[in-house]
């Protein structure tokens, strides 16, 4: 049996982790909400530059000569950007991630190589002997679209070089507070097949009749050139932006459940504590008592 | 008859009202845009953009690319960079003038460096003399 003093010396630890545990839950939970309207705010213009670019992969000038990162091509490889957290104690979110990334490079059956967002996706594939191409770290809680630029450029410049045929990005879809789903999407290239026909009947048909034809300036191809990496600059800045979300909301969530768990390690302690105190007073006591009745 | 006039970033959605006169600096040259105009779509340079509203003080924009769609009755911008400017801090655009100037004239940079720093040094120009010529216009509104 443990000694009252050791007792209370696990009761003050696990109140301090308690509380450190509802502090990051806390800041955890400040952070997610900034995350989420950060997603919020990056989805009119994602709708509208969707919208644009739908609307110019269907002009007719610009279909003979499909631009290259619209154009599928024979693979022989590929890469995959994956974003993960710089920091753990965020309960399942990074090896979810990590494991459902690894399950898709294993079932592909061309060459894969990878570019890692954050810390933890970055140890485990260097651990496991992955090739790692490139590799980002340190992104701030708030990320603009200027820090995501280096990782978009990466990939769209070699896949233009065609160092690989096909981009995947490999991040954390954030639904809700509760749920956050690991998902690996392709990047490049954009397939015009994958477009919403209704969606471009419905903004093409809607302004453009046969008579007033659209006016670019400067030509279609030209927009098509600036508005397609823009558009994948885009989607790699939502992706993290998703995954923030879903980071600290998954580490809210573990952090809660600490906090729980050690308050009810507390409450235990508590009760053996007394328990145990409580003998040795009655020990105590019957020592008195058997004296007493010596002495008689 | 208004347009209605959207300026959104990738950060936010900056402006959204009805206007009745936007005029953009257009890749091809600077465009006024009124009511009932034909369908266009054009990329945006650097430059100011400027809203223009009856009985109301113009508001201006400074603007580092991006894109616009023209409709008959709507007008969206996807700016890359944009500011009010109101907003712009004359003093940070100043500096980051000078430093993309310092970091040219230090020479030996590779090609994209150059560019990056040329891009970097219109974009401050733009937003200098966007703020400056809002203050010419309304020197009492500057406390």
């Amino acid at each position: 049996m443990a000694s009252l003093r050791d007792i209370k010396r696990r009761i003050s630890g696990v109140k301090n982790i308690s509380q450190v545990t509802r502090a990051m839950q806390m800041i955890a939970a400040a952070k997610m909400r900034r995350a989420q309207e950060q997603v919020r705010a990056s989805r009119p213009y994602a709708e509208k530059a969707w919208e644009v670019l739908v609307h110019l992969s269907q002009q007719p000038d610009a279909k003979g000569q499909l631009h290259p990162l619209l154009s599928a091509r024979p693979i022989n490889k590929a890469c995959v950007v994956l974003i993960t957290s710089d920091r753990g104690l965020a309960g399942g979110y990074n090896s979810n991630i990590i494991r459902t990334t690894a399950k898709f490079i294993n079932n592909y059956d061309k060459p894969i190589s990878l570019v890692t967002v954050g810390r933890k996706g970055r140890g485990f594939f260097a651990r496991s002997k992955y090739p790692i191409i490139a590799e980002f770290d340190g992104l701030p809680d708030r990320p603009t679209l200027l820090d995501i630029l280096p990782i978009a450029r990466i990939v769209i410049n070699d896949f233009l070089s065609f160092e690989y045929d096909e981009v995947y990005l490999a991040y954390t879809d954030f639904i809700n507070t509760v749920v956050q789903k690991p998902v690996v999407k392709r990047l490049l290239p954009l397939l015009p097949e994958k477009m919403d026909e209704q969606a471009v009947a419905e903004h093409v048909g809607q302004y453009v009749g046969s008579r007033h034809p659209y006016i670019y300036e400067p030509g279609p191809v030209e927009l098509l050139d600036v508005i397609l990496p823009r558009f994948t600059e885009l989607q790699v800045y939502q992706a993290v932006l998703e995954s923030l979300a879903s980071e600290h909301s998954a580490r809210m969530v573990a952090m809660r459940s600490a906090t729980d768990n050690a308050n009810e390690l507390v409450a235990d302690l508590t009760l053996t504590y007394n328990r145990v105190r409580q003998e040795a007073i009655t020990k105590e006591m019957m020592d008195i008592v058997g004296g007493v009745e010596a002495l008689k | 008859m208004p347009i209605k006039l959207e300026i959104v970033t990738v950060e936010r959605m900056l402006f959204s009202d009805d206007v009745d006169m936007v005029i953009a600096p257009g890749a091809e040259g600077v465009m006024g845009i009124l009511p009932n105009h034909a369908a266009l779509l054009t990329a945006l340079n650097y430059g100011e953009l400027i809203v223009r509203k009856k009985g109301q003080d113009d508001q201006s924009f400074a603007i580092g690319g991006g894109f616009m769609e023209v409709l008959p009755n709507k007008v969206t911008v996807l700016a890359d960079v944009a500011e009010h400017a109101d907003d712009i801090n004359v003093q940070r655009a100043q500096q980051a003038r000078d430093r993309a100037k310092n970091l040219l004239e230090s020479g030996n940079l590779s090609m994209d460096d150059m560019v990056r720093a040329e891009a970097a040094i219109r974009r401050a120009m733009v937003r200098i003399k966007v703020a400056q010529k809002r203050r010419k216009q309304r020197p009492i509104s500057q406390d």
